[in-house]
């Protein structure tokens, strides 16, 4: 103590417990503004590549007008309309939702109600392999693999549904390997990861009071999973799909190997189709002028869109989590 | 094992030192002299993927030539080269077509040469059991890739293909997904030689038929060709030979029936008188024994160059395209330049300057 005193000099209080108090605003603050400058960063970045992708894509939008969303896109008769783009890119990420979710939800479920802590790490360890596999092997694995083995489930189908109302118009001819179907299936191997591990946090957060009082209601599991996990789980869980949505609308190299690259707006889901990410990893090559713009503006428009339900995600999670903490 | 490693990293260290003395012994000689001196420096490119593989022989065979001296040729797509080339991010661009009016204005005002460096067929490669040889005219093939055509025992195809027998089956298109050069001048062909019949109009994207199946690339397309009976598409000759496709003969602006080969594509591109700027188009040369469906790509450089090292790097290494280059071509799979259109682009480096 004393040691510390003669140091410091008589300026310095006696007790070095309050010297060290005194001293630690000094690298707080310094801490304080590079995690503020950390973030800053962030919000930088993103609003450059808001203004300068708005910029270039300024041009498609001034050319077309309203006729963004014309539904055609034919580069060779300067016609730019995103709606195929934007029509794909909503089947695809729909196909990847209706698929993932309750494979996703019902993982989570697994590891959180059903199986003992031991077993469900390794489980948990094997779904989050999937999300280690980078995107273009996934898309190589559908082009090469996948596509073609699944090709031949399509076709019966279609041949099977031929004539039938409805069924026909979805999953009649014409059938291809590569279609939406196909990349809305490699989508959702791409999102269960994110939306098993959100929803497995999700719904590990329901106090074990409200589960023990299920059982000693005399619910069996799954009535007490509906009555007790589901209510306090459900908006946790829908903002864990839309994050999931939002990945597999933005995804791209995968997409742009599956997907069949026609533009064209089709209820048939065993066709070929595009999406927004898709066309701009394909076309940005060799497009010029008013198509290279347009190229940028869809991509604007994607990240407006995914920004959009990012946004809303976080929302229901967050509004979820704080209606957890207030029961 | 170990002492294996030591000797290479011996080895390894003497080579370096080696090639540290050849550096400031040639540094010190290059002053001056033009050719037939070594050069040191980077030079670096990106562009068209159908030079991809000969830039790649070329570069690694330039090493022999100057050994100080580093390409770098990064695909890309030709409208990528272009892009970069007025972005000033490369000393030069493959492109296989000349600068679109579109994107003239990007180039502000400088004067860019056209070097062509490469000529190569485009096949349409098909898939038949038992069907070896099968002739097609433009307008069949047209028709076919409009979607107009859609058996293969159509009498259109069988008029031309006495003696063939061909099966009722459906055609099924196969296409490039991404947008390419083997697209644009595909199509440029068909809009040339029956632009009464060809309604999808030319570029480097069309849009096909929706029941086209789409691949990646030329291989891509081939692999597509390659899985599917019935298939036909078009695919550049280097690539259709390598996944061993069969592909037809195509009739020529003087009414033959030709073969895709390097020396088919030659012919059509030495039928060609080309522009004063050393731009041109391959497709329906009237040459008697053209390849209808011959495509060129071009090595595109700013006239004006910021300093001599560059200017002296950019001549050394086009001039090596253009001359021991060539010999590289045709192993892989494709085509050398006329010697009439070599000399003018060779007449063209000394352009090349501050």
């Amino acid at each position: 103590m004393s040691v510390a005193t003669r140091r410091a000099g008589p300026a310095i209080p006696a007790d070095p417990a309050r010297a060290l108090s005194e001293r630690r605003p000094l690298g707080d603050r310094g801490f304080q503004i590079l995690a503020l400058a950390c973030g800053l960063l962030v919000l930088a970045i993103l609003v450059l590549i808001a203004t300068s992708t708005s910029q270039q894509a300024a041009l498609w939008f001034s050319t077309e007008g309203i006729k963004v969303f014309a539904k055609t896109w034919n580069p060779a008769a300067n016609q730019f309309g995103a709606l195929p783009f934007i029509y794909g890119t909503a089947i695809t990420g729909a196909i990847a939702v209706i698929m993932a979710v309750p494979v996703s939800v019902g993982i989570a479920l697994l590891l959180t109600q059903v199986v003992p802590y031991r077993w469900a790490r390794p489980i948990v360890y094997v779904v989050d392999l999937l999300a280690v596999v980078p995107s273009v092997v996934w898309g190589l694995w559908g082009i090469l693999v996948f596509g073609p083995w699944i090709q031949h489930i399509y076709a019966s189908i279609g041949s099977a549904v031929q004539g039938v109302p409805v069924l026909d118009d979805l999953f009649g001819p014409p059938t291809s390997g590569a279609s939406f179907f196909t990349c809305g299936i490699i989508l959702a191997f791409m999102i269960t990861p994110i939306v098993t591990s959100l929803s497995r946090e999700v719904i590990a957060t329901v106090p074990a009071i409200d589960r023990e009082g299920a059982y000693a209601l005399g619910a069996t599991r799954l009535e007490m999973i509906r009555g007790a996990v589901w209510p306090h789980s459900k908006g946790g869980v829908t903002g864990a799909v839309l994050l999931g949505l939002g990945r597999a609308m933005g995804e791209t190299i995968a997409a742009a190997l599956v997907i069949g690259s026609s533009p064209t707006i089709t209820s048939h889901l065993f066709a070929p189709g595009y999406n927004m990410p898709a066309v701009i990893a394909n076309q940005f090559g060799e497009a010029s002028g008013v198509w290279r713009s347009g190229l940028i503006g869809l991509g604007v428009m994607l990240f407006a869109i995914t920004i959009i339900i990012n946004i809303i995600a976080r929302g229901i999670v967050d509004r979820s989590a704080r209606r957890q903490r207030g029961a | 094992m170990d002492r294996l490693h030591r000797k290479r990293f011996t080895a390894g260290i003497a080579l370096a030192v080696i090639a540290m003395l050849a550096a400031a012994c040639s540094s010190s000689s290059t002053t001056g002299g033009s050719s037939g001196s070594s050069l040191t420096g980077t030079l670096n490119a990106s562009g068209s993927s159908f030079q991809l593989p000969f830039q790649q022989a070329a570069i690694q065979q330039f090493k022999s030539v100057q050994p100080n001296m580093t390409v770098n040729y990064g695909g890309g797509g030709s409208g990528k080269g272009r892009s970069d080339l007025a972005a000033g991010v490369v000393q030069f661009a493959g492109s296989d077509s000349p600068i679109p009016s579109a994107e003239t204005a990007n180039f502000k005002g400088k004067t860019v040469l056209y070097f062509p460096v490469i000529i190569g067929p485009i096949t349409v490669s098909y898939n038949l059991s038992g069907v070896t040889s099968l002739k097609l005219t433009p307008t069949v093939i047209a028709e076919i890739f409009q979607g107009t055509i859609k058996k293969w025992d159509d009498p259109a195809i069988k008029s031309i293909n006495p003696g063939v027998s061909l099966p009722s089956t459906p055609i099924s298109l196969a296409v490039r997904a991404d947008s390419s050069g083997t697209t644009a001048n595909f199509s440029l062909f068909l809009m040339t030689a029956v632009p009464s019949v060809w309604k999808l109009g030319s570029s480097s994207t069309i849009s096909w038929p929706s029941s086209a199946h789409a691949g990646n690339g030329n291989g891509g397309v081939a692999q597509i060709i390659k899985s599917t009976p019935g298939s036909i598409g078009y695919v550049d000759f280097a690539d259709a030979k390598a996944a061993g496709l069969t592909y037809a003969s195509v009739q020529n602006k003087s009414g033959n029936y030709i073969a895709p080969s390097p020396t088919s594509a030659s012919a059509a591109a030495a039928g060609i008188t080309p522009a004063s700027d050393l731009t041109f188009h391959a497709v329906w040369s009237p040459a008697p024994e053209a390849y209808p469906i011959t495509y060129q790509s071009w090595v595109l450089v700013y006239q004006k160059q910021s300093s001599t090292n560059t200017t002296k790097m950019l001549q050394a290494y086009i001039g090596y395209l253009l001359g021991p280059g060539q010999q590289l071509l045709e192993p892989l799979g494709y085509a050398k330049l006329p010697s009439s259109i070599d000399q003018q682009a060779k007449a063209q480096l000394d352009k090349i300057g501050m």
